[in-house]
């Protein structure tokens, strides 16, 4: 059965290992849903962290594909519920809806959303969620005319107390260190 | 090692030397000059061989690495230079192939401006090499190189490019060489876990129909001995795969053939009878297990395996051995009890019988009119004292060279497996030769196939190379022919040839060449040809319509092979 996954990639950082590692969603023709790449907490490792809908075995196996890359140092695949996650949101709506009732006022307050910038014309809005979240507040702004909209890709960190990459490196260098 | 001030084109060639390369296969252009220019001060310590196109030298730097186990080397210019050396990198990639492939690009101010001959090597390559990088910076040459090296012949060995930018190949820097042995983000081999090792010998103690499989992973490892070992131990029957062909000589008591969708019907049959399968350095391709839902349905699986993505990937396993085959077979065999399966092999010697009468005696003994592709295989490997070097294109050739031809040693087949190259097998025995230079190399084509590449004949007459070259010709692309007899109601869909008189263009490359076309001619031919001292082509032609058998159907069940049409 299909379902959200969150696959972690930690990597050298190198030029052109997103291509690297987007090629094996293609090839098996698995669409990403979405992918937000940044630094890790380990100086030097970049984090990948990508979405899919897959079922399981599937999931498996791109992974361990992941990992034959060569500048890939360690995949892990998890469900939502053993991540916590977060999206970031974007709204444009009119200003002038501001003015008219307090609506927009009550829903930014409700959600959890705050305003970025207000001009004569449009005012931003800003919230942090998960997708249904962000989806809803849009779609309660749509009402208002919602001139431009975008949300982040996930970023995600595990529930687990230890953090799994730093037991990985240290196995890593011990195992480096007896190729010596 | 102290440093020198040289150029970055110096740089490649010095560290080619450390590395040990002594071929390279390759073709000159614009954006490789300066490399070319270096390698010209070293024509006594490394031999350049100019093909005649760049997918002649890709193909012949794999023949050349399948029969070193060294890395094949090839150079090729930017743009249409380094694409037409794709094929072949993608074939290395999916044959576990170690290539380092070494293309020019346009100087790196313009890069990405669409300049003459620029394309995206590095873009194009990456879904087909095992790591590419490009070079803007010469400071990053030795480095760059060191880590190819180490890349493309570790663990699972695979293709690597190094795209390195024109200017490069101009700028200066002190020159010290460092071999790569180690890269934080790539463990090439994992150590082998003994409790693994432990399970997988309990499962074969209590194993009535153990059935072991190998595959070109014991050939990349040198584990030749340590599989013959271990199956002498246990006395279980061992089938191999296309590309494990070779690693156990044919004649060993306990080998009982080729697997796959033309492979020898006991193995293939057995595989659903059997209540163990042991499978070494082989990866369930499609081509051996045939329908994978009714694959091996009775048999526990061990799957000992040096990429750990391979395992579980096709066939759901019992017991994965990660690791060497080099090193955990060994401990495998310290682990289990001697043993007998004398009535198990029986029953695959008894499938040998029927395969023999129905189809190998035919094949290889015909006594109808029309010369057959299995007889001209049997004569060259008799004429070879079984102890050549099998090259073959793809195609029925292909599958019949591989279950006629005998092999004494390891290391003797070259092939492609995975991407079924047409237009593989000329080139790839020009590499096989120029790597096992003391052997004789016998490349078996077809008509279609050898008309892929048969421009390499220029650099076979060019270097000498003693190819034996036997082009089966039925005037047809015959396996697809075969197919489309089977499957498409003989509608023969663009698949006869109107072919040129082969001989004539074989000489005009100054290469002798004879044509057979009755039994009573093919053993003579056959001897003249082995006998002569240099490249030869002896041209066979062979029956129109004659077919492969044994066959699993496309998607069929391994124990659905058939033997005749």
């Amino acid at each position: 059965m299909k379902q959200e996954f969150i696959i972690t990639v930690y990597s050298e950082n190198n030029i052109g290992l997103l291509n690297r590692l987007t090629i094996n969603f293609t090839r098996r023709k698995i669409n990403i849903e979405s992918l937000t790449v940044s630094a890790s907490a380990i100086q030097g490792i970049s984090k990948f962290t990508i979405v899919i809908n897959e079922t399981e075995e599937r999931v498996k196996k791109v992974v361990g594909q992941l990992e034959k890359i060569v500048d890939v140092l360690k995949a892990f695949y998890h469900t939502n519920d053993e991540m916590v996650f977060q999206e970031l949101a974007l709204y444009k709506v009119p200003t002038e809806a501001l003015y008219e009732s307090d609506k927009v006022e009550h829903m930014v307050r409700n959600s959890g959303a705050r305003i970025l910038e207000i001009t004569k014309e449009f005012t931003v809005i800003e919230k942090t969620g998960h997708k249904e979240e962000t989806k809803q507040l849009f779609d309660d702004l749509s009402q208002f005319g919602v001139l431009q909209f975008i949300r982040s890709g996930r970023i995600a960190i595990t529930r687990d107390p230890i953090e799994r990459l730093s037991e990985f490196l240290k196995e890593r260098d011990a195992l480096l260190e007896a190729m010596d | 090692m102290a440093t020198k001030r040289v150029t970055g084109s110096q740089a490649v060639i010095l560290s080619l030397l450390e590395e040990g390369v002594d071929t390279i296969f390759g073709y000159p252009g614009g954006a490789i000059m300066p490399i070319y220019d270096a390698l010209y001060d070293f024509d006594k310590q490394i031999k350049h061989i100019l093909t005649r196109h760049e997918q002649g030298a890709v193909h012949a730097a794999e023949g050349y690495a399948k029969v070193t186990g060294k890395a094949g080397v090839c150079f090729a210019t930017s743009g249409p230079g380094a694409t037409n050396l794709v094929t072949g990198i993608a074939d290395a990639q999916i044959d576990s192939i170690p290539l380092v492939c070494i293309t020019g690009q346009v100087a790196s101010p313009l890069l990405g401006t669409d300049a003459f001959q620029e394309s995206d090597v590095i873009g194009i390559t990456m879904p087909v090499t095992k790591w590419n990088y490009q070079v803007t910076c010469v400071e990053e040459l030795p480095e760059a190189i060191a880590k190819a090296f180490y890349i493309a012949q570790s663990g699972r060995p695979g293709p690597v490019v190094l795209d390195i930018a024109k200017d490069v190949q101009f700028q200066e820097l002190d020159f010290e060489y460092k071999k790569c042995t180690k890269i934080r983000s790539y463990i090439p081999e994992y150590a082998v876990d003994p409790f693994k090792v432990k399970e997988a010998a309990e499962l074969i103690d209590a194993a009535k129909k153990p059935l072991l499989l190998f595959g070109q992973g014991v050939i990349i490892a040198n584990a030749e001995e340590e599989l013959k070992a271990f199956i002498e131990k246990t006395g279980i029957p061992a089938a191999w795969t296309l590309l494990g062909l070779s690693a156990l000589p044919s004649d060993h008591p306990l080998n009982v053939g080729m697997l796959g969708m033309h492979g020898n019907y006991g193995p293939n049959i057995k595989t659903n009878e059997a209540d163990l399968i042991i499978a070494v350095g082989m990866r369930f391709d499609d081509r051996v297990t045939g329908k994978v839902s009714s694959y091996a349905t009775n048999a526990k699986i061990i799957h000992m395996e040096v990429d750990p993505a391979e395992i579980n990937k096709i066939v759901k396993v019992d017991v994965g051995v990660l690791g060497s085959a080099k090193r955990s077979l060994p401990m495998l065999t310290m682990n289990v009890k001697e043993n007998k399966h004398e009535a198990w092999l029986q029953e695959f010697r008894d499938c040998d019988k029927i395969e023999q009468e129905k189809v190998i005696q035919k094949d290889t003994y015909p006594t109808k009119e029309g010369l057959t592709m299995g007889e001209a295989v049997r004569m060259v490997s008799e004429k070879a004292n079984h102890d050549a070097v099998l090259v073959t294109d793809v195609g029925q050739q292909q599958m019949i060279a591989s279950r006629y031809f005998k092999f004494t040693q390891s290391k003797s087949n070259v092939t492609s497996g995975g991407l079924g190259t047409m237009g593989y097998g000329v080139p790839a025995a020009m590499g096989a030769q120029l790597g096992a230079k003391d052997r004789t190399v016998c490349c078996f084509v077809g008509d279609g196939g050898f008309q892929m590449t048969l421009q390499e004949l220029g650099t076979i007459a060019q270097n000498k190379l003693p190819v034996k070259i036997i082009l089966l010709n039925n005037n047809f692309l015959g396996m697809v022919r075969q197919w489309q007899q089977l499957f498409f109601d003989r509608r023969y869909s663009f698949t006869e040839l109107q072919n040129p008189d082969f001989i004539m263009i074989t000489n005009g490359f100054g290469i002798p060449a004879h044509k057979v076309t009755k039994r009573e001619e093919l053993e003579a031919g056959v001897k003249k040809m082995m006998e002569h001292d240099g490249p030869y082509l002896l041209e066979v032609v062979v029956e129109k319509e004659d077919n492969v058998f044994p066959m699993v159907p496309a998607g069929a069940s391994v124990s659905d092979i058939i033997l005749e049409a």
